[in-house]
C-alpha cells in the first residue's frame, strides 16, 4: 500500500513497532442472548489518536464503545487501557470519560454544576474545582451561561457542556458516541474542527463512534469500519477510501462502481479481469499475486472515471462507450449515469470546471460519450 | 363563499365544544366540591340548637324585620381551648406523617425495581400492585383484624411455632393502625413514583457512573433529586387521606388510637354537634391545604428563577 512518506512516524504511531498501544482490545466478544453484537475483535489504539468506529446501526460499534467505558461487560476477551486490565474495573474507576449521544446532562444542575460533578466525586479541593471548571467553560465558550440549566441552552451549547464535562477530569481516553449527530450541518462542521483542535491541544486519546462516513473521514487519524460485529478494515481515512479491502468498505465509504468477474491474468502488478457483461476486460492495479480464474470485483470510484465525447488516446486506459441516461447537477459537480449496455450502468462524477456553453454542459441527456479510467484508479477485491 | 360559511360554522361548533369541554369539569367541581365545602363552612360559623337542622341559620330576620348575618367563631375557639382536639390533630399528623415515610421507604425500592425489570415482568408487577383494589377496602381491613387479633392468624402461628407463649397484643393498638394505613395507601405511593421513574433517563445514571460516582452517590445526587416530583405526588396522595382516615383507626385502633376522623364522626353522630364537627373539618382542610400551597409557591418561585 502506498503509505505516504510525507508523514513522520510520530504522527502514525501504529506504524512504529516500538510504540506500545494505549488501548488494547483483545479477542473481545459481546452477546445479548443469541445475538452476537461484537464478534471476537482485536484492536490497538495509540496514545493521542482520534480513532473512529464507523458502521451502520446495529454493527456493534456502540456496544464496543460501551465496553470500553465499562457499561457492558465483554462475554469474552479483555480490554487493556494504559497497561491496566479493565475487566474488573467498574465504570466509576476507569480513566475514561464519555460524551453521550444524548449528552446526558443532569437537568437539575446548572452548567457549572454539571461540569464540576466529576471533580467533586474525586474529592478535588473546592478552589481547584472552581478554577478547572472556569478554564473548561472558557475553552468551550460557555462562561456566560454557567448559571443556566441545560433546558435553557441550545443544542450546540448543550453539546459543548457535555464535552466540557467529559474533559474536565483529564481522562486518558475520551469516548464520544455520535458527538455531532444531533447538530445541524453548519454547527457540525464548526464543532468538528473545534473537536480536532481540542484533541490536538490536550493530547487526549479520542475514540469516536459514528455512522457518518464524512465525519469519520475528516476527524480521524484512523478508522475501523465495522459490520455485523467485526472489523471489515482498519486504516487511515486515505487507506479506507482509496484502498478498500472488501466490497462492504468500498460501498459504505463513498460510492463505487463495481464489476464482478474473474481474473484472467496478472502482469507487472496489473490484473486483467474479464467481466461477462462488458465487451473488454478491465485492467486494475493489484500488487498481491492473484491466481487466474479467481472470482474478483473491480471497484472504481465515480470521481476517478473520466468522461469525454471523444475516445481516449492514452495507452492502457480502460475505456467504455455509453450513453448519458441520468444527470444529477450539484453545482460544483455533476453526477452522470452512463448506460454502457443493458446490464451495466456506470456512475461518473465530474467537477463543473467551466460554465455551460450555449446552455450545454459537458454532456447532456442521450449524448453518446466515452468513459475511461487508469488501471491505478481501480481496486481489485476478492471478498 | 359557501365554503367560507361552512368554515365559520365549523369554527362556531368548535368554539362551543371548547366551551363545553371546559364547562363540564368546572360545573362538576362547583357542584360536588365547592357547594358542599361552602355548606360546611356555613355550618362551622353557626351555633348549635335543638332543632332540625341542628344549627342556626346564616341569614335570619330579627324582631324588627331587618336582615342580619350571624357569624359565630365560638366553635373554632372551642377547638383551641379543649386540648382533646389539639392532641387529636397532632396525633393524626404524627400517624399520617410516619405512615407516609414508611410508605416512601417501602414503596421507593419497589417502584424502582418495577421500572428496572423487563417489560413483561413490569406489567405483572404493576398488576399485582393494583390487584388489591379489586376487593373492597373494608373487607381488606377486616381481614387485617383477623390476622392481628389475639386469637388471630399471626398470634396462633407464632404460638404454634413456639416463638411466643401468650399472644402479642397487636389489634387495637397504634401498631395495627400503622399496618392498616401503610398497607392500604402503599399503591398510592408506588404508582406516582413508578410514573416518575419511568421517565428517568438511564443514561444520566451511566453519565454519573462514568464521571466517578459510586452507585450510592449516583442515587443521592441524580436518582433522588430527579424523582422528587414522584416523591411529592406519592406522599401527598398518602398523607392527605391518611390524616383524615376514619375506618382504619376505628376498626384496627379501636378506641385506643385518637385520630381526627373519629372525632369528627363522634361530634357529628354521637353529639349531633354539627357546627363543631364542621369546624373540625375546616381546620383539617386548612391543615392540609396550607402546606401544599406553600410547596406550590416555592416550586413556582424556583421554576421562574
Amino acid at each position: 500500500m502506498a503509505a505516504a512518506a510525507s508523514h513522520s512516524i510520530h504522527d502514525r504511531p501504529w506504524l512504529d513497532p516500538a510504540q506500545k498501544p494505549f488501548i488494547q482490545i483483545q479477542g473481545v466478544s459481546k452477546q445479548f442472548g443469541p445475538f452476537v453484537a461484537v464478534d471476537n475483535v482485536d484492536l490497538d489504539i495509540y496514545r493521542g489518536e482520534l480513532f473512529s468506529l464507523l458502521g451502520g446501526s446495529g454493527c456493534g460499534k456502540t456496544t464496543l464503545l460501551r465496553m470500553i467505558a465499562g457499561f457492558e461487560t465483554p462475554t469474552s476477551g479483555r480490554i487493556v487501557i494504559d497497561g491496566e486490565d479493565m475487566s474488573s474495573v467498574p465504570p466509576y474507576d476507569r480513566p475514561v470519560n464519555m460524551m453521550f449521544q444524548s449528552y446526558a446532562l443532569f437537568p437539575h444542575m446548572t452548567v457549572e454544576q454539571n461540569v464540576a460533578y466529576g471533580l467533586k466525586r474525586d474529592g478535588v479541593a473546592k478552589a481547584e474545582i472552581q478554577s478547572r471548571v472556569n478554564d473548561m467553560l472558557g475553552m468551550v465558550e460557555l462562561t456566560q451561561f454557567r448559571k443556566r440549566k441545560p433546558h435553557q441552552l441550545s443544542g450546540g451549547q448543550r453539546q459543548r457542556v457535555a464535552l466540557a464535562r467529559s474533559l474536565v477530569k483529564n481522562p486518558k481516553v475520551l469516548l464520544l458516541d455520535e458527538p455531532l449527530g444531533a447538530l445541524d450541518k453548519r454547527l457540525r462542521e464548526q464543532t468538528q474542527y473545534e473537536l480536532m483542535n481540542i484533541q490536538d491541544r490536550l493530547g487526549v486519546t479520542f475514540v469516536v463512534v459514528t455512522h457518518d462516513q464524512e465525519e469519520a473521514m475528516t476527524l480521524s487519524t484512523r478508522i475501523a469500519v465495522m459490520d455485523q460485529g467485526y472489523f471489515q478494515q482498519i486504516g487511515t481515512p486515505t487507506e479506507i477510501y482509496e484502498y478498500p479491502v472488501t466490497r462492504f468498505v468500498a460501498n459504505f465509504i463513498g460510492s463505487a462502481n463495481m464489476f464482478e468477474g474473474r481474473v484472467a491474468s496478472q502482469e507487472d502488478e496489473i490484473a486483467e479481469v474479464t467481466v461477462d457483461t462488458l465487451p473488454v476486460p478491465i485492467r486494475a492495479e493489484h500488487a498481491a499475486p492473484l491466481a487466474a480464474g479467481t472470482r474478483a470485483w473491480v471497484a472504481v470510484r465515480p470521481e476517478k472515471v473520466q468522461l469525454s465525447r471523444e475516445p481516449f488516446s492514452q495507452a492502457g486506459i480502460n475505456m467504455l462507450e455509453g450513453q448519458v441516461e441520468e444527470i444529477g447537477y450539484y453545482g460544483e459537480s455533476s453526477t452522470y449515469r452512463i448506460r454502457i449496455n443493458e446490464d451495466v450502468r456506470l456512475e461518473v462524477t465530474h467537477p463543473n470546471l467551466r460554465r455551460p456553453r450555449d446552455g450545454r454542459h459537458l454532456a447532456e441527456w442521450e449524448d453518446k460519450v466515452y468513459v475511461g479510467w487508469e488501471p491505478g484508479a481501480a481496486v481489485v477485491l476478492t471478498s | 363563499m359557501a365554503q367560507g360559511a361552512f368554515g365559520r360554522a365549523i369554527e362556531k361548533a368548535q368554539a362551543s365544544w371548547k366551551f363545553l369541554v371546559i364547562f363540564i369539569p368546572y360545573a362538576w367541581l362547583l357542584i360536588f366540591f365547592l357547594a358542599p365545602f361552602f355548606m360546611v363552612l356555613k355550618i362551622s360559623v353557626a351555633e348549635l340548637r335543638i332543632a332540625s337542622p341542628p344549627f342556626t341559620p346564616l341569614i335570619a330576620t330579627d324582631a324588627a324585620g331587618a336582615t342580619i348575618i350571624r357569624l359565630v367563631f365560638d366553635n373554632f375557639a372551642y377547638l383551641w381551648e379543649d386540648s382533646l382536639y389539639l392532641n387529636t390533630y397532632l396525633n393524626s399528623l404524627k400517624i399520617s406523617t410516619t405512615s407516609t415515610l414508611l410508605c416512601l421507604l417501602i414503596g421507593y425500592p419497589i417502584a424502582y425495581a418495577i421500572v428496572r425489570s423487563t417489560p413483561t415482568t413490569r406489567n405483572i408487577l404493576l398488576l399485582l400492585i393494583i390487584l388489591p383494589f379489586w376487593t373492597s377496602f373494608l373487607l381488606r381491613v377486616y381481614a387485617w383484624m383477623g390476622l392481628l387479633a389475639d386469637q388471630g392468624t399471626i398470634n396462633n402461628l407464632l404460638i404454634w411455632l413456639g416463638v411466643i407463649d401468650s399472644p402479642i397484643r397487636m389489634l387495637y393498638t397504634e401498631f395495627a393502625v400503622y399496618i392498616g394505613i401503610v398497607y392500604t395507601y402503599l399503591p398510592f405511593m408506588i404508582l406516582p413514583l413508578y410514573a416518575n421513574m419511568e421517565k428517568l433517563d438511564m443514561s444520566l445514571l451511566e453519565a454519573a457512573s462514568d464521571l466517578g460516582a459510586r452507585p450510592a452517590v449516583t442515587f443521592l445526587t441524580v436518582t433522588l433529586p430527579m424523582t422528587v416530583p414522584g416523591i411529592v405526588a406519592g406522599s401527598l396522595l398518602v398523607f392527605i387521606p391518611a390524616t383524615g382516615e376514619y375506618v382504619i383507626p376505628d376498626l384496627l385502633g379501636g378506641g385506643n388510637v385518637l385520630m381526627i376522623g373519629r372525632v369528627l364522626y363522634n361530634e357529628f353522630n354521637a353529639n349531633t354537634d354539627w357546627p363543631v364537627a364542621s369546624a373540625v373539618a375546616i381546620v383539617l382542610l386548612l391543615l392540609l391545604v396550607l402546606p401544599m400551597m406553600l410547596y406550590q409557591h416555592i416550586q413556582s418561585k424556583e421554576a421562574s428563577s
